[in-house]
């Protein structure tokens, strides 16, 4: 593998953990986030200011997987007070929020100018795409562990409808509060990885579009289904990248794409491979 | 003085939000859908309008012909997009409407350039002095025209038969259906006049600027989702109020306390601190 491979790898690895976590919110638990890139970023500037000021690398992942999903708590709270379309507006307005503040706060974060020259992981280059693989499949098994689990269960009974989830007896606020701490901490552990990837972060980085591309990864590859979240996950970072050709018309590729998903194949790449495995089945069974 | 300057200058600007916003909420009352493609038609008025203009030297003609116009592309945004998967969740309409508002952007980039385009001759920028303040022509005409559409818009809802049915729908649309009135007209007539709308207000912003650029529907895209989330979601009379208070807080923020927030993370800062006190919006009911 060249650099450049190794280069997109790793950004889809990045780019797998954080559509995970927002499938955990989004899929799992139907809490719909459009600001996503906000925690994104949150954990890419902890990660950047820890190590700027020498912390160990693995410690400043954790310290910014523990900032994101501190402040990814404060937005589930927020869940609780409002619901469904209410909730996707105030999540992209905390997208926005976060956003404006970074920009101009230019003191410590670097404003419009961002941060740069974050000190290197310690890992070279395909070392630390090993370490990212890795951390990605660690966040798939998570991610398949508790949609076997108890917690899974009641996820989708909330995901379902949260009036009924609640009558039965789910203690409907702490699971979402868990969907959300569980889901922004994997965001704010993709930004660290990112910003130790990148070594150089800026604003726009995190903004609107970016929670929309993740939004977008869950969504083509199927909302709800964690193999499907990863092959929209790869399909959608990669994508850019097969079009180069056409390098012009790439976003028009894209908002066309996300379109037409939507509007034949709501159910995504995971629904698309259901239902050809059924017909297939269906064939066999035939004589 | 400041005062004032600032507020009239919140005043236009909520004009501006609450001519885009209020096509969102028609849109919304009727069919629950978050139309954030309504930016590309914003964007699609302001780029048909300053076309016309400057190839027919007349606003007068180019406003409506345009508003028009984008009006029959909403409606076929409705019939092509947005039919066929109403019975689908939420989000997937969502979605779907975001990946066509970056369709509809990059299209107008491809075909107009990435510079934006100007009017050959900006019709009514004379300025003069009111109140101590310079005004320009186009200000007033900004205010007032928006007044007065959505004015005329509220007072046919309530005296002619369409307006009744349009009502009736949004309140109840099995009801309305069950009284003869056909749900799909007025979801049409839904979409042409919150479509022209929208185009209004495009070629009002391009006259305040003199510019169209493809990325002009950026920030409506989302501001109007907060105005109509502030509002009440569907609820026209918050829309309104929501719009001319958004517009004012933020020309107000911006000196106040626009060192540590940018005009953006203000409107939100704005909505969500009213969210969490008025979880249904400032004006929407239980």
């Amino acid at each position: 593998m060249g650099i450049y491979e190794i280069s997109l790898a790793t950004v889809v690895g990045i780019n797998v953990i954080l559509a995970l976590g927002l499938n955990l919110i989004t899929g799992f638990c139907g809490q719909i986030s459009l600001g996503h890139a906000a925690f994104y970023g949150i954990g890419a500037y902890t990660t950047a200011l820890a190590a700027q000021s020498g912390v160990p690398g693995l410690v400043s992942l954790a310290a910014a997987m523990f900032a994101a999903a501190a402040i990814g708590v404060v937005v589930g709270l927020a869940s609780l007070r409002v619901r469904h379309d209410f909730l996707a507006i105030t999540t992209m307005g905390v997208g926005f929020l976060f956003l404006g503040i970074v920009r101009q706060e230019d003191r410590w974060l670097g404003g419009e100018l961002g941060i740069s020259a974050i000190p290197a992981f310690g890992l070279s280059k395909p070392g630390y795409l090993l370490f990212v693989l890795l951390l990605a499949l660690l966040t798939a098994m998570l991610s398949g562990y508790i949609n076997r689990s108890w917690m899974g269960f009641a996820f989708e009974a909330v995901a379902d409808d949260e009036d009924t989830a609640r009558v039965v007896g789910v203690d409907v606020a702490a699971y979402k509060l868990a969907a959300f701490s569980l889901g922004t901490a994997l965001a704010g552990l993709a930004g660290g990885l990112y910003a130790y990837f990148t070594r150089f972060i800026v604003p726009d980085d995190f903004g609107f579009i970016t929670s929309i591309s993740i939004l977008s990864m869950v969504a083509v590859g199927g909302i709800g289904s964690t193999t499907g979240v990863i092959l929209g996950a790869g399909l959608l970072t990669l994508m850019p990248e097969f079009f180069r050709f056409i390098s012009d018309y790439k976003l028009l590729v894209y908002g066309v794409l996300l379109f037409a998903v939507m509007r034949f194949a709501p159910e995504g790449l995971a629904g698309v491979g259901r239902s050809w495995l059924a017909r297939w089945r269906l064939g066999r069974r035939a004589p | 003085m400041l005062f004032l300057e600032l507020f009239a200058q919140g005043l236009i600007y909520g004009c501006m939000y609450a001519t885009i916003a209020v096509g969102l909420t028609l849109v919304y009352s009727l069919l629950r859908i978050l139309h954030v493609a309504h930016a590309g038609l914003f964007a699609l008025g302001g780029y048909l309008g300053l076309l016309l203009t400057n190839a027919t030297g007349s606003l007068i003609l180019a406003l409506p012909l345009a508003a028009a116009a984008v009006g029959v592309v909403g409606m076929a945004i409705y019939r092509f997009c947005y039919e066929p998967i109403l019975h689908r969740p939420p989000y997937v309409a969502l979605i779907a409407s975001i990946g066509l508002f970056i369709a509809l952007e990059e299209i107008f980039r491809l075909i107009f350039g990435p510079y934006g385009l100007t009017y050959a001759q900006a019709p009514l920028q004379e300025t003069f002095a009111m109140g101590g303040m310079t005004i320009r022509r186009v200000e007033i005409v900004i205010v007032v025209g928006s007044v007065l559409i959505l004015g005329i818009l509220s007072w046919l809802s309530r005296h002619t038969r369409l307006g009744v049915a349009w009502r009736a729908t949004v309140d109840d649309p099995q009801m309305a259906a069950s009284f003869g009135i056909s749900v799909l007209k007025v979801r049409y007539l839904n979409f042409f006049i919150g479509s022209a709308l929208a185009a209004v207000a495009g070629v009002f912003i391009s006259l305040l600027s003199n510019l169209v650029e493809p990325t002009m529907g950026g920030v409506p895209s989302y501001k109007a989702l907060a105005i109509i989330v502030l509002g009440g979601l569907g609820n026209v009379t918050g829309t309104l109020c929501a719009s001319l208070l958004l517009g004012v807080t933020e020309a107000f923020g911006t000196i106040y306390i626009g060192n540590f927030m940018d005009r953006d993370a203000i409107a939100f800062a704005f909505m969500i601190v009213v969210l969490m006190v008025r979880p249904q919006g400032l004006f929407g009911g239980r």
